[in-house]
């Protein structure tokens, strides 16, 4: 087993506003094999949003498998509503960046 | 068989199509085109200040080529949180437009219009009867806040929809909707499946965002029958595929399986997604469960000041290296400067380079740009005190002479003159909540209005 960026896993991996108060991640893997793998190695956890992030893991609402999409979903609290004075990014379509860098280690059968 | 086939030609009302790409749907003899106006995504602003967010000559263009298909056709049209966010001024704006077209174009037709501003003391009566609940995780609600609010609308369900549509509307302009509810409104009243329904306007409500590849100015067909439904893009370019279509059922939701919605929520755990054609896919399985009390969803926005700011660079590396503390000297000598008057004010500085786009949420703490884009805003209680703040935190800025400075001529690069911009008016979000109602039709007036033939 090697360890992998995940970009090299996924075909999608963006960040969007599930309305004004959360950001939700998604990570759609490249096929079902990858998507199953990433799943049995729970590359994607609470534990790791939180760290990518530097939130903590009671501000990870939840985390999401989504077979149907071979997808991996991930909504954290926003640190500021939508639009609200310091916030950032309005539509929260830039947060995916931390996801970019996450290794991981997955063995696809 | 039977079928009800929608029409959506376009994501968001005002983002355009294709010409091509709507024939083609029009050429499948559709049940209904109906579209999508609003969101939040882009921001309380919209909501707060009353003004679409789309522009009004392209809104325009896409409802001339819709109504006109749809007196053609003789078939419905309609429209969703009309002026982007629906509440009356929305509703109005866009009102304004469609009795534009009438006049230019000769038509008649009835035209439903579903009001969904509610009135302040509606609010607050529903409130204090403890019919008022969070949307984890906004905060909870009180009285201030519901009187601080500029204006507060409600999302309706499908059923507004279907009165005027049973009332023999033609074009239906309805003010803040539940997206799928324009969509599924005419396949409910002619009884099809609620959860087929109102799954398949969730993925119509984005246009052939579903497809791939995704656009968000182009048309996708939806075609519901009594076990399934099925989507396909009108654009040969594209093709809509299980993936493609059960990603987008992620999108912008927190948690795929459970959709919560005027009146109940969508259940999708028994969802299947298959490829029927090169183009299309059969989507099966989803439910409508009805929830008690049937609640909708309240959004407000209250003015919380009046914003400047002003747009400079950087490019010298020894005030790189302390740009956190040249921030702060700055802060200082802003407070300082006023103290005797008492402004309240809040001025940020976003560092593009450094953690202008994540903020708090940015886990690099080293700066490796060679330059820095910085805006220097201010927000205050009036516009005058605002251009007063951020004036002089850019000026003070320019000029300070922070340790180990050799570029004495100024610290930043302006790309404009003037340097500063007045942005007016800013908002907050500060109503997301759920509302208990007795009847999912009260909220919601509704009114018939014969256009073309009193005008």
């Amino acid at each position: 087993m090697a360890k992998m960026k995940l970009p090299e896993l996924a075909s999608v991996i963006r960040s969007k506003n599930s309305g004004p108060y959360e950001l939700t991640l998604d990570v759609i893997f490249k096929d079902k094999a990858t998507y199953e793998a990433a799943c049995r190695a729970q590359v994607i956890n609470k534990t790791t949003i939180a760290k990518l992030y530097g939130i903590g893991e009671e501000d990870v609402i939840s985390i999401t498998l989504f077979a149907p999409a071979n997808a991996i979903k991930a909504t954290i609290v926003r640190p500021y509503p939508s639009g609200a004075l310091g916030e950032t990014d309005v539509y929260g379509a830039q947060q995916h960046a931390p996801l970019l860098n996450l290794e991981v280690e997955i063995k696809v059968e | 068989m039977r079928e009800y086939r929608v029409l959506s030609p376009t994501a968001i009302l005002g983002y355009g199509f294709p010409e091509e790409s709507f024939q083609a749907g029009l050429d499948r003899k559709p049940h209904l085109i109906a579209v999508d106006a609003g969101s939040t995504d882009p921001g309380p602003y919209y909501l707060g200040a009353g003004v679409s967010f789309t522009d009004r000559a392209a809104v325009k263009r896409d409802l001339e080529l819709m109504i006109e298909a749809g007196l053609q056709l003789d078939i419905p049209v309609v429209i969703g949180t009309a002026g982007g966010s629906g509440a009356e001024v929305h509703l109005q704006w866009n009102l304004d437009i469609i009795k534009e077209l009438v006049l230019e174009k000769g038509w008649q037709f009835p035209l439903g219009v579903i009001h969904a501003e509610l009135e302040r003391e509606t609010v607050l009566q529903a409130y204090r009867e403890n019919k008022i609940a969070p949307l984890h995780p906004a905060p909870e609600l009180t009285e201030a806040e519901i009187n601080a609010a500029e204006r507060i609308v409600a999302q309706m369900g499908p059923e507004p929809v279907m009165s005027v549509l049973q009332q023999g509307a033609k074009v239906v302009l309805a003010g803040r909707a539940y997206d799928p509810a324009v969509f599924s409104a005419g396949a409910l009243l002619a009884g099809f499946d609620k959860g087929l329904a109102i799954h398949m306007g969730k993925i119509l409500e984005c246009g052939a965002i579903a497809a791939s590849p995704g656009s968000g100015s182009d048309c996708l067909l939806g075609t519901l029958r009594e076990d399934c439904f099925i989507v396909e893009p009108l654009n040969p370019i594209r093709r809509c595929t299980p993936t493609s279509v059960a990603a987008h059922t992620l999108y912008e939701k927190t948690n795929p399986y459970v959709l919560p919605g005027p009146g109940g929520i969508l259940d999708l755990r028994e969802t299947t997604f298959t490829q029927l054609s090169e183009q299309a896919v059969k989507v099966t399985g989803s439910k409508f469960v009805p929830a008690e009390p049937f609640a909708v969803k309240l959004e407000g926005a209250k003015r919380v000041g009046y914003r400047t700011v002003s747009i400079a660079g950087c490019r010298d590396s020894i005030m790189i290296a302390q740009i956190d503390h040249i921030v702060e000297a700055v802060r200082e000598r802003v407070a300082d400067n006023f103290k005797k008057y008492g402004y309240q004010y809040f001025l940020h500085f976003t560092i593009y380079g450094k953690n202008g786009v994540m903020g708090q949420l940015e886990p690099n703490s080293d700066i490796t740009s060679h330059e820095l884009g910085i805006i220097i805003e201010a927000v205050a209680e009036t516009q005058e005190i605002a251009n007063t703040i951020c004036g002089f935190a850019r000026s003070t800025m320019l000029h300070y002479g922070y340790p180990g400075r050799v570029a004495t001529a100024g610290n930043l690069a302006f790309p404009y003159s003037p340097s500063d911009f007045k942005a007016g008016p800013v908002y907050n979000f500060n109503i997301y909540h759920l509302l208990e109602v007795v009847d999912p039709l009260a909220l919601f007036p509704v009114e018939i209005m014969k256009m073309g033939e009193d005008q």
